[in-house]
């Protein structure tokens, strides 16, 4: 039977099997998988409650501004602040409610903070073409010195009035026993990948990523939606402060000190480009998961400490050559 | 009435005079070569009707009213769309999502509204379709021919009601079989009724597809006639400079 022009055209040429298999994510679940089955029957304690729920909760910090960082790194960005944004919005938070300021003052001020560096960071890098890399670099030395103005680099743990409130809003669990961090990281998740898969800002965050001269050619307005992205790592990472200010029930300076790494690495394990144009809100949190498994299994497993670093970095050149790998076999 | 009428323009950039006293005019379902050397004033001369530039002197008309744009996308809402010599499409998108670029559809209300998928989808098939090509709207650019990128480049100008088709070097990087695709596409989009400006620097692809053909040298025109009536030998000459104008 001859085959037409329309059914060609309307021919489906990948099937959910075989694109299931060409993603990256799904590699990284099954990662995670194998190895939690691999440390419960390998470890007595892992597979603990109360493990479990450290492990997910440490994992939050990280996968919230993971989540951020996927916009910046879709558009073929990078944000290097995030570490000490999340720094000086905990002070910020911290030090307004220790004058006395109520709690949704506190996080106002701490949301405007994040949103004005955000835009800052935007606006160089958009507007005045100067490299994110450098921006964001400069941005990391200036944030985590104005935590230290802000604070006379002292340790601050008490909230004001409401210092119950702020803990309770980080350290909770308030629906069935899941830690309060956990159901943020879940519901911030879905905005993301609502806004990235559903939404026009979100198709042109991807056009910027894939070829930024043909979006502006296009009518993309490239400029705004660059500080936009900027802006929302920012935010992601002032909201990131917010909760673990309430979690630990203390800032200090050092907090978020080379987070930005963490973050990066977590964005990349789960996929993302980072030249731009590919990233999903699944891959940064299940990036996030793999290295925090990774991190935790070394301890419960009795391996020393110092070998952290080496397994997480192994982690993330494992996973851009997986990426490498099928480029390779794609341009022949 | 013309689609299209340029009267006497002129662009300098500081003393530089890039295209000098130039006046021509289009009509609708026909096909223009414009051709030059590298700059002969090709270029400029498009990227004014294109919005890019504003003319140093004269006036243009878009079916009797004058055109005055100041950004290109005045001159996509004229009705002038423009095939770009890189095409401008993103690899890491499916076909349907580059014809769709900058005017995506959505469904929904208020702030509620949602990209509709299914949409785009249908209608760019059905743009593939109409320019008989094999390229399906769900596949990534990245893994296309370089003719059904040209096609999905094309589909774009379909989307609205185009007068004006500008393509720019459209077969200057791509094989003989898929010339011959564009060259089909370009017919296609003539016998809808749309003025196009072929520039290219290939004889072959002009007198074959073309019914007219405008020559420039120096920022000038020296040669504005039906193909019929002229010769890739003449075309030649006037290019180089070895024959000075033709009426």
């Amino acid at each position: 039977m001859a085959v037409t022009l329309d059914q060609t055209i309307a021919q489906k040429q990948h099937t959910f099997l075989s694109r299931l298999f060409a993603n990256q994510t799904f590699w990284v679940v099954i990662a995670v998988i194998l190895a939690c089955l691999f440390l419960s029957f390998a470890t007595d304690s892992f597979a603990t409650s109360k493990n479990l729920f450290n492990i997910t909760r440490n994992v939050t910090f990280v996968a919230i501004v993971a989540l951020g960082m996927t916009f910046v790194i879709i558009t073929g960005g990078i944000d290097l602040s995030v570490g000490s944004v999340l720094c000086l919005c905990s002070m910020v938070l911290a030090v307004t409610m220790h004058a006395g300021y109520s709690i949704e003052i506190g996080i106002l001020a701490t949301i405007a903070t994040a949103l004005a560096i955000g835009a800052f960071n935007g606006v160089l890098i958009a507007y005045l073409g100067f490299p994110p890399f450098v921006v964001t670099l400069g941005m990391l030395s200036v944030a985590r010195s104005l935590a230290m103005v802000a604070s006379n680099n002292t340790v601050v743990f008490q909230f004001g009035p409401d210092h119950q409130k702020l803990l309770a809003l980080g350290g909770g669990a308030w629906v069935f026993g899941i830690a309060n961090p956990v159901l943020y990281m879940i519901i911030l998740a879905l905005i993301t990948g609502f806004i990235l898969r559903w939404t026009k800002f979100g198709r042109h965050i991807f056009a910027i990523g894939g070829n930024e001269h043909a979006a502006t050619l296009t009518g993309v307005p490239v400029k705004q939606i660059k500080v936009a992205v900027y802006m929302i790592s920012a935010l992601s990472a002032g909201l990131a402060g917010i909760i673990q200010t309430g979690w630990l029930g203390a800032v200090t300076t050092n907090l978020g000190t080379g987070m930005e790494l963490q973050v990066i690495a977590a964005t990349v394990i789960g996929g993302a480009n980072l030249a731009g144009g590919v990233g999903t809100a699944l891959g940064a949190i299940v990036g996030a998961a793999l290295i925090e498994v990774i991190r935790n299994s070394l301890g419960l497993l009795g391996i020393n400490a110092f070998w952290q670093g080496t397994f997480i970095g192994g982690a993330i050149i494992l996973a851009v050559l997986f990426d490498r790998i099928r480029n390779f076999r794609r341009s022949d | 009435m013309s689609v299209l009428e340029l009267a006497n323009i002129s662009k300098h950039f500081g003393a530089i005079q890039a295209v000098n006293d130039v006046s021509f005019s289009l009509e609708a379902g026909e096909v223009v070569g414009l051709m030059g050397d590298n700059g002969a004033g090709k270029s400029t001369l498009v990227k004014m009707i294109a919005g890019n530039f504003r003319p140093s002197h004269g006036t243009m008309h878009l079916e009797g009213k004058e055109l005055v744009m100041h950004k290109p996308a005045d001159a996509r809402q004229h009705g002038i769309e423009i095939v770009h010599q890189d095409l401008a499409l993103c690899n890491n998108l499916t076909a349907a999502a580059n014809v769709y670029l900058g005017r995506e559809l959505r469904r929904g209300v208020g702030p509620f509204r949602i990209l509709d998928y299914a949409a785009m989808y249908k209608r760019a098939g059905q743009l593939f379709a109409e320019l008989k090509s094999e390229t399906r709207p769900r596949d990534l650019v990245k893994q296309m021919s370089g003719g059904q990128r040209q096609a999905v480049a094309i589909a774009r100008t379909m989307l609205s009601q185009a007068k004006i088709v500008l393509m720019d070097e459209p077969t200057a990087a791509i094989s003989v079989r898929q010339v011959a695709e564009v060259l089909n596409l370009i017919r296609h989009l003539r016998d809808q009724g749309i003025a196009v400006v072929l520039i290219s620097h290939r004889m072959p692809d002009v007198f074959d597809v073309a019914d007219r053909v405008i020559v420039m040298r120096r920022g000038r025109k020296v040669a504005d006639k039906k193909i019929a009536s002229s010769s890739p030998e003449e075309v030649t000459g006037l290019i180089t400079g070895a024959i000075e104008q033709v009426a």
